[in-house]
């Protein structure tokens, strides 16, 4: 049997709805809590798949986007909580406990390290990207452990959550809800940038960069701007996960977060627009079991991953609605 | 700043860039005649050192522990070509990118079950611990300028297989075209089980060199990938010549870097704030470095402008 994609995205969000509201009603926060981070997940890989699923470009660096929106909330909210003036030559603040500042700051500085990255990776592609954004998340990482103002390798931590106006941020109910919010914001402007000309464009330079090319269409551009998107939505995530941990080090950095968002789009599916929540889904409620049951689960995710790959039937949502779904 | 001090930092980013020449020759022949990307070969790294590191604990010897370096890491890697690898030299790179990611993860977890979570040690042996004159009157480890001697004695060992042997001609072929050389009789998927185990020797062989002067540990292996990615990424892929000179001036910049980048900063700084922004700054030196070569010559040093 196979499912309408539109009825079958419809429940995915439904389910995301009501499955927080019913853990606030027999009183279990932990599970609001875990769910949250399966949005925050879920729109870190929403912004990765612009590039990856509709640009059709293996980023391997996407925690360097993710680090930097944890470490914008983190420097922001450090200076505000120790009353200490941030000094960046150009501009003096004390901080912000404010999260829509915070969240601004975040996407300004992912997007023009994404820019910056992205002129220097894209004048490559395929294999070579690959190893490229590898190579700069590694660069980053090192950056912020040998940074010794902000914690170097312990990382910062941030005690209380910061806020928002009119909004209790500590309740867990409501701060999952700025982050769903946030989420289906990032799904609705996905949704209208792939029917988009521009989408269309990417999606066509995916396809044939040559092609494109010849249409008069700069594909490198294409890519730039999907880049520097990409890149801003993961950046807002990551902010967003650092005010859920209250906590950022250097570890939101590491090639491994860069490795996992790659899996959980390829759980759900690649360029799928439900692709990232369904993958975030499935990856955290399986490192939830699986890791209660071994502390050695990362073997087995290894084994379900090799089965994906091998017997590639386009994520979870190719599988369920039976239509193979975009090539990389 | 002394002679003494600049001898020394330049003999250890040799050391250091050789053993990323071992990493990265291997990657780069197998990207080069299979067409693979392969992140699993920073476990295979791991495997060598590992099993260097158990055999010396047993025997007490160091030759039997590099010899068990070279076969275990052999053996994983035929293992692996010839169950996972060979179903992946036609699909597209993410899930190339995605199954070596799943092989690290089984690896890096198996071998975490294996023998726990602290590291192992492996000791130099006494023949080769100490430290030697160097004319000018410099001491330096002996065992680190044996490292460098076997780098560059592997770095010719290639050269004359690839050239001037008969695997060396098929494998040559083998990158130029595999539907003609299968064609001319050449068992192609025993070629390419031959030349990843090959690959993975060579890493399995850095490992258990590096892992005398390093701690063997789960995780060893994942920063050397990485950094042998710029080392192809700056030598060209497919170009051992590429591998060898970006590895020497990637060994070279992040050792000469996080040295005197310090003290340079101490010309124009206050001692403190000089060491922690030359730190930061060398850290990413090689990243720099792979910058500039990109702006410069996107395909590499030695690479050959081609369709991937």
């Amino acid at each position: 049997m196979h499912l309408n994609e539109t009825a079958l995205n419809g429940a995915i969000l439904l389910g995301l709805l009501s499955l927080p509201l019913y853990a606030l009603i027999v009183d279990e926060p932990y599970t609001i809590t875990l769910m949250t981070r399966v949005v925050i997940l879920a729109l870190a890989a929403v912004g990765l798949n612009i590039i990856l699923g509709v640009g059709g470009l293996v980023s391997f660096g996407h925690a360097i986007f993710f680090g930097i929106g944890g470490y914008a909330m983190g420097i922001l909210a450090y200076h505000a909580q120790t009353f200490t003036i941030l000094d960046f030559g150009l501009f003096i603040t004390d901080g912000t406990r404010l999260m829509p500042v915070i969240w601004l700051v975040a996407m300004a500085v992912s997007a023009t390290a994404a820019f910056l990255i992205g002129i220097l990776s894209l004048r490559t592609s395929g294999v070579y990207f690959i190893m490229i954004t590898l190579a700069f998340g590694q660069m980053f990482y090192y950056f912020a452990i040998s940074w010794p103002e902000y914690g170097g390798e312990d990382g910062l931590s941030i005690y209380v959550r910061n806020t928002f106006p009119g909004l209790n941020t500590l309740a867990p109910i409501q701060f999952f809800a700025i982050c769903l919010v946030l989420l289906c914001l990032a799904l609705y402007i996905m949704a209208r940038l792939r029917r988009s000309p521009f989408g269309l464009a990417l999606n066509a330079a995916r396809q044939s960069g040559i092609r494109v090319e010849t249409v008069g269409i700069d594909p490198v551009r294409l890519r730039l701007l999907a880049f520097v998107l990409s890149g801003t939505v993961t950046g807002l995530a990551g902010a967003l996960y650092a005010d859920l941990n209250r906590f950022v080090s250097p570890v939101m950095f590491s090639w491994q977060f860069s490795g996992e968002l790659i899996v959980l789009i390829v759980i759900g599916g690649v360029g799928r627009l439900m692709g990232p929540v369904v993958g975030a889904c499935v990856f955290v409620a399986l490192e939830h079991l699986l890791g209660g049951l071994t502390e050695f689960w990362l073997i087995i995710l290894g084994l379900i991953l090799l089965g994906i790959v091998l017997f590639d039937r386009g994520g979870i949502i190719g599988f369920l609605t039976g239509r193979a779904g975009a090539h990389v | 700043m002394s002679v003494i001090l600049i001898v020394e930092q330049v003999l250890n980013g040799l050391q250091f860039g050789v053993m990323l020449f071992l990493m990265a020759a291997g990657l780069t022949l197998i990207f080069g005649v299979m067409g693979l990307i392969n992140l699993a070969h920073g476990s295979l790294y791991m495997i060598g050192a590992f099993a260097a590191a158990a055999t010396a604990e047993v025997t007490g010897s160091f030759l039997l522990a590099l010899a068990a370096a070279l076969a275990a890491a052999a053996a994983a890697g035929a293992i692996i070509e010839v169950t996972v690898i060979r179903r992946l030299y036609a699909a597209p790179h993410l899930n190339q990118v995605l199954a070596t990611f799943a092989l690290i993860l089984i690896l890096s977890e198996g071998t975490r079950w294996v023998f726990g979570s602290f590291p192992l040690f492996l000791d130099i042996p006494d023949i080769l611990s100490g430290t030697v004159t160097l004319p000018g009157g410099i001491q330096y480890s002996l065992y680190r300028l044996i490292l460098i001697a076997t780098g560059f004695a592997i770095a010719i060992g290639l050269w004359v297989l690839i050239e001037r042997t008969r695997l060396g001609i098929q494998i040559r072929a083998g990158e130029n075209d595999r539907e003609m050389i299968a064609v001319l009789g050449v068992d192609i998927s025993s070629l390419y089980t031959l030349v990843f185990a090959l690959g993975a020797a060579l890493a399995g062989l850095a490992g258990a060199l590096v892992g005398a002067i390093q701690s063997v540990q789960v995780g060893m292996g994942e920063p050397v990938l990485i950094l042998a990615f710029v080392v192809i990424v700056i030598g060209g892929i497919g170009s051992i010549r590429g591998a060898l000179v970006g590895a020497l001036l990637v060994g070279l910049t992040d050792t000469l870097g996080g040295v005197f980048l310090p003290e340079i900063f101490k010309v124009f700084m206050e001692p403190g704030a000089a060491q922690r922004s030359g730190s930061a700054l060398a850290a990413m030196g090689i990243y720099v470095l792979m910058g500039g070569v990109l702006v410069w010559r996107p395909t590499g040093l030695f690479g050959v402008r081609r369709c991937i």
